[in-house]
């Protein structure tokens, strides 16, 4: 083994160093391709897009930054950002709340671990399909299984949760949040990784069960809770099918669930203005940035690395 | 009791058995209080999933009154009503959803494992440039790309095929498994490589006969997540495919439930049941490589 590692010493470092130049552009091949032609030519045109006025049929004529001003006198446009952030802002939190409460349940060897585990992990798989949402659609409904089982206890004259506007965001949220087994999984994981010794030490220093949580375990777990953070809120910018199936595709009652994702696949694809789609599209880019580049700042405050 | 210390003996670490023993009877009690409150939120979890099933074999009038879960009534109608109640036999719309799933599948693989190995294997210009590229790629909203994607689409006279939504893959577009698999390679160790490179094997043939045949358990985690991913996949479909012989499952669905209006929900129910199967089939069976593909990427 020893001869081997000497021999790559020697060999990768200048040797072969023209030749995985042609070697590696044929293994990038595809991607490069992929990035040229579906990735950056994209972004360069609808860039270049949103500054015009273009419904594919006639030819696209600049407009400047009109679109852009638009955007904010819109308010509809308006509207489902205030939808989107309230969505955003209490779904993502609520979530992995939960999917750290379940994980610190799990973790330390509970028996039927596996079970549990693929249970919670279930919905996580089948959230964003369609059938999900026609089934959230029907429990939430105005004779629906909830208000079945809440009748059963005594409860009428109950609202119809998914035609109400004050409750159908609501439901979606909680469509979200049930979804949390994938973000669980990651959390025990992390947890797995934590050195018991920690925990050992803190116990000898006398701190007790509460003392170890905020001492030991939400440290060591803050980069990946940081992570998932990132994670949810750039999926959850983008969500489209639960409110476009639970509202029949209008955002819907009175724009209640109009997702920001929901209204530009309005404005592009029932409208087709192109130009104001690609507009929103690159307002919804800079909005995820700014985010993800706000927690970034912020995490130099609250995320512990271990080194 | 003995049991259960038993099977923590097994699956405790060594420095955890004394803490344990010391609080034996209170953990006990705790470990009842987790079960039970475990088994609750499992049940209800799972509960809407079950009741649609349920639901998927009553009678409409039921579906609309009866909570429970026992299955009572078995009408095997809703399913033949479903399966005909669109322009086309549900059938169809399955085997399109299977032809762009496939797809899919192929071109993740084809392209997300070349790139893959040059990140992981090869040294060249800019690769850390490309590599921060392929990263930043991952967290790109879809929608920045959408309209002029659509366009060229057109242009190209492929709006109603399937290649709107198999290209992207076949071109490396998924950088998030790229990234999977840059990490799997990572963990194959190098020597593995130079013993071929000695026997004479340029980087294509240690690509396939060495790295590729050990890197299976990422390429199941990336055919399955694309299987999933892609069966659930409505944006792309509603967008690209609106001619009706040309819709997947989830269009197929989606056109089902505006049609009605106060209708038929046993037809609809069942349809729903049928589109649900192939993905907690791959649930069975992929379970292993899920669970393990996202603790380790850290993505759902």
């Amino acid at each position: 083994m020893s001869i081997l590692e000497e021999l790559r010493a020697v060999r990768t470092k200048k040797a072969y160093g023209r030749r995985d130049g042609k070697a590696a552009l044929f293994f990038l091949l595809p991607w490069l391709a992929g990035l040229v032609v579906i990735t950056a030519g994209p972004m360069v045109a609808s860039l270049w897009i949103s500054f015009t006025n273009y419904n594919l049929i006639q030819s696209p004529r600049f407009i400047g930054v009109q679109n852009y001003v638009r955007m904010f006198q819109d308010p509809r446009l308006v509207n489902s950002l205030r939808v989107t952030f309230e969505y955003v802002f209490a779904s993502v939190p609520i979530q992995l709340v939960v999917a750290l409460a379940m994980a610190l349940l799990l973790d330390r060897g509970m028996r039927a671990l596996p079970f549990y585990r693929s249970v919670f992990y279930l919905p996580s798989l089948l959230g964003s399909s369609v059938a999900v949402a026609i089934l959230w659609r029907q429990i939430f409904g105005q004779s629906g299984l909830v208000n079945q089982v809440l009748g059963g206890f005594g409860l009428h004259h109950l609202p119809g949760w998914v035609s109400d506007p004050k409750w159908a965001l609501g439901t979606i949220i909680i469509l979200n949040v049930w979804t949390f087994g994938a973000p669980m999984i990651i959390f025990l994981a992390g947890l797995r990784q934590i050195p018991e010794m920690y925990y050992e030490a803190a116990q000898i220093d006398g701190a007790g069960r509460f003392r170890r949580f905020f001492g030991v375990t939400l440290p060591m777990l803050s980069p990946i809770i940081f992570f998932n953070i990132i994670l949810q809120l750039i999926g959850a910018f983008q969500s489209f099918t639960q409110a476009f199936v639970v509202s029949g595709g209008t955002g819907g009652p009175s724009d209640s669930t109009m997702f920001y994702s929901l209204y530009l696949y309005q404005q592009g694809f029932s409208q087709f203005n192109m130009g104001y789609a690609s507009a929103m599209a690159w307002l919804l880019f800079i909005i995820i940035a700014i985010i993800t580049a706000v927690t970034f700042v912020t995490s130099r405050y609250w995320v512990f690395y271990d080194n | 009791m003995t049991t259960e210390t038993s099977t923590k003996a097994l699956l405790v670490p060594p420095g955890r058995q004394g803490r344990d023993a010391r609080r034996g009877t209170k953990r006990s009690v705790w470990s009842v209080v987790k079960h039970a409150i475990m088994i609750a939120a499992a049940f209800l979890m799972i509960y809407p999933l079950l009741w649609m099933l349920v639901s998927s074999l009553r009678p409409n009038n039921e579906i609309f009154t009866n909570p429970s879960i026992v299955p009572d009534s078995f009408e095997w109608g809703n399913y033949a009503a479903g399966w005909n109640a669109l322009s086309s036999p549900f059938g169809l719309y399955l085997g399109n959803s299977v032809v762009i799933v496939v797809g899919a599948i192929l071109g993740n693989l084809f392209a997300c494992s070349l790139a893959a190995y040059a990140f992981a294997r090869l040294e060249f210009r800019f690769k850390r440039v490309a590599f921060t590229i392929m990263l930043l790629t991952i967290m790109l909203p879809f929608q920045v790309t959408l309209v002029p994607q659509y366009i060229m689409f057109s242009w190209v006279h492929m709006l109603n095929t399937f290649w709107p939504l198999i290209l992207p893959k076949v071109l490396g577009t998924d950088s998030f498994f790229i990234f999977l698999m840059v990490q799997f390679i990572r963990g194959i160790p190098r020597e593995l490589d130079e013993a071929a490179r000695i026997d004479g094997c340029g980087h294509p043939r240690i690509f396939f006969r060495v790295i590729l045949p050990l890197m299976t358990p990422a390429l199941a985690t990336t055919t399955i997540f694309t299987f999933i991913w892609m069966w659930n996949e409505f944006f792309g479909p509603i967008v690209y495919l609106t001619q009706p012989h040309t819709w997947t499952v989830q269009v197929a669905l989606g056109q089902f439930i505006d049609n009605q209006t106060g209708g038929d929900w046993g037809a609809l129910f069942a349809m729903s049941v049928v589109s649900l199967v192939p993905v907690f089939i791959a649930f069975l069976i992929g379970q292993r490589f899920l669970v393990r593909g996202i603790a380790t990427t850290g993505i759902k």
